[in-house]
């Protein structure tokens, strides 16, 4: 956008690699002079939070990684190492533990954001596709993660998990012996869990970048849901925001430390902390949290194959989502109706979650089955035909008009400095 | 949307000068100082994890029965992942060590400096030029000019108190910290 104004470097090092590789006019296009809209509240912040999580979790991965061995008879052995006898093992171990369910944490509110404020809507497509796809290489790389301590969730869990794919009708079981490299869960599927652990964060790596890059061309959305429509809708990325996305993550890793501090293994399950065993399946097996949705989802519907069908059609919905919606209105501060069953929505997802860490039997089955049904409920049949029925409220002229009043004024301070239309 | 641009510079700094500026620099150095702190201390376990394990340091000392090892004889034991040499030296190796001319050796040291029993000679078996392990502790290996070892790699020759005398090694072979715990009986590291 600005090669109009194109920064001066006083330092003629960096005036010097600067004209050769612009890396310095990018970073101070997109992390510093980059245009926020000015209304923006803390939800905004939780990208910000997860790309910090990425990070933790590629950082302590890669020294978890230079202690763990990936084969059946040491890997349980090896974490138990990694705990007892490895410099600071135990801090990196629960570190990472947690940071999944950071991640998920962070990610699940992220896109309920989006969700609430119509993020999702032109020209923002590609991004929130990108996102979706975020969201499923997260969930192999968690899921494979799981597997690597190889207790007894982990064994099981994989076995679980592969086995959805025998439900396809004739492909299904070559399918699974190929995931298995043989003819249960054993030492090839824990070998290549392992290399496609490490390799999917260096994926889910390259998809945040082009999230960001896709971001970075539309600009963020805002509360109002509206078009920034000139420089008194918008402040400079840094310090405004910087600043504000720092303070939401410190406070996020106050939170987060609680958890590896205070209860390392609250979020995870006892039975993780068994050996593998191959001859006996644990009575109570469940999917880390962040999962149980799309578990409860997959076990409320009577068919094997209906059920894998469904788990994966809850994702790829999110997908259709741009489509599915109907309305023009993005922020769900002007689409009153839609705006309850926005909540009706986020309860739905929590019902699922308790839904899916209960025995699937009674009246939790019940419960599932009637979750799953508004899910789709949701998106299939209630945003095309909102988008028609509802009337929303009038939006406001501009993002500082409902502030100022007077509408395009420019406020002093943070705009002090000469500026030109847009 | 966001055609806007802004002027170079962090923007929006109203004050400066005066009161206001020294305010912002003491602000600005000490958010930096304990950003600085915090940052050093959350990358000390990364590297420090990479460091020996407490399992790994337990290895680090080794007891070695010598009992069974005759005159003349050399045993090789493992000691923190290297080899070492014990040698239990004959009369006639113990006197070609200590008749040798401290003068024309390339890593001076004298033989007593290098046991502290004569008659058994402890030293890690790794070449000091590159690593490799020089050859001598078996009766058909050769054992260089000087009836010590002789390394492979590049041809260096050791005597009877492991000390270089020909070849591109810069030094003697190294003596492991280690004692006696009993007359037949050595604890290494």
């Amino acid at each position: 956008m600005a090669q109009a104004h194109a920064p001066q470097f006083k330092n003629p090092v960096v005036k010097w690699i600067d004209s050769r590789l612009p890396i310095f006019t990018m970073l101070d296009h997109e992390y510093n002079q980059y245009p926020m809209p000015r209304n923006v509240n803390y939800l905004w912040a939780f990208g910000a939070i997860a790309g910090i999580m990425l990070v933790i979790m590629i950082a302590t991965g890669l020294v978890l990684a230079m202690q763990y061995a990936a084969h059946t008879t040491i890997a349980f052995d090896s974490v138990e190492r990694i705990m007892r006898d490895v410099n600071y093992g135990w801090l990196l171990r629960y570190v990472h533990a947690n940071g999944a369910s950071m991640f998920f944490i962070a990610v699940y509110i992220h896109m309920f954001r989006g969700l609430y404020y119509g993020s999702y809507k032109a020209p923002r497509e590609i991004l929130w596709i990108l996102g979706v796809l975020i969201l499923l290489a997260m969930m192999a790389t968690a899921f494979m993660g799981y597997v690597l301590p190889w207790g007894q969730m982990s064994f099981w869990g994989a076995t679980v998990i592969t086995n959805l794919f025998s439900a396809f009708p004739l492909v299904g079981d070559p399918i699974v012996t190929w995931l298995w490299g043989g003819f249960s869960v054993d030492n090839p599927t824990l070998n290549r869990f392992f290399a496609l652990h490490f390799l999917l964060p260096f994926v889910l790596l390259g998809l945040v970048i082009l999230h960001t890059a896709a971001l970075h061309v539309s600009g963020s959305n805002n509360p109002l849901g509206i078009d920034a429509k000139g420089p008194q809708d918008t402040v400079p990325f840094n310090p405004y925001v910087t600043v504000k996305d720092g303070f939401a993550v410190v406070v996020f890793l106050i939170f987060y430390a609680a958890f590896v501090f205070f209860a390392p293994n609250y979020l995870g399950h006892p039975d993780n902390y068994i050996p593998a065993n191959p001859l006996v399946t644990p009575a109570h097996i469940v999917p880390e949290w962040y999962f149980l949705p799309f578990y409860a989802i997959l076990r409320a519907i009577p068919d094997k194959l209906g059920g894998v069908l469904a788990m994966f059609g809850a994702i790829a919905v999110l997908a259709a989502l741009p489509w599915l919606d109907t309305s023009k209105v993005r922020s769900c501060k002007f689409r009153p109706i839609y705006r309850q069953f926005f909540w009706i929505l986020a309860i739905d997802a929590l019902v699922l979650g308790y839904a899916g860490a209960m025995p699937a039997e009674g009246v939790w089955l019940l419960v599932a089955r009637i979750g799953t049904a508004y899910y789709f409920f949701h998106f299939l049949i209630l945003l095309p035909l909102l988008g028609k029925l509802e009337r929303p409220l009038p939006l406001p002229a501009s993002i500082c008009e409902p502030v100022l009043k007077g509408g395009g004024r420019v406020a002093a301070g943070a705009h002090a400095k000469p500026m030109e239309k847009a | 949307m966001a055609q806007t641009t802004h002027p170079p510079g962090t923007g929006g700094h109203a004050a400066s000068g005066g009161e206001g500026a020294s305010r912002r620099d003491f602000l600005y150095l000490a958010t930096g100082a304990v950003g600085a702190i915090g940052v050093a201390s959350a990358v000390w376990p990364f590297i420090d994890s990479m460091n020996p394990a407490a399992d790994t340091l337990a290895l680090a000392s080794i007891d070695v029965d010598l009992a069974p090892v005759q005159e003349g004889q050399a045993i090789t034991v493992t000691w923190r992942g290297k080899p070492v040499f014990v040698r239990h030296r004959t009369a006639k190796e113990i006197e070609e060590a200590r008749t040798v001319n401290l003068g024309e050796l390339r890593d001076p040291a004298a033989d007593d400096a290098r046991v502290k029993k004569p008659e058994w000679l402890i030293v890690v078996g790794i070449c000091t030029h590159l690593g490799c392990v020089p050859l001598g502790q078996k009766p058909t290996d050769p054992r260089g000019d000087y009836d010590g070892w002789f390394c492979p790699c590049h041809g260096s020759h050791y005597d009877t108190a492991g000390r270089i005398r020909k070849g591109p090694a810069p030094a003697n072979l190294v003596v492991p910290q280690y004692a006696f715990t009993s007359d037949t009986a050595v604890r290494l590291g």
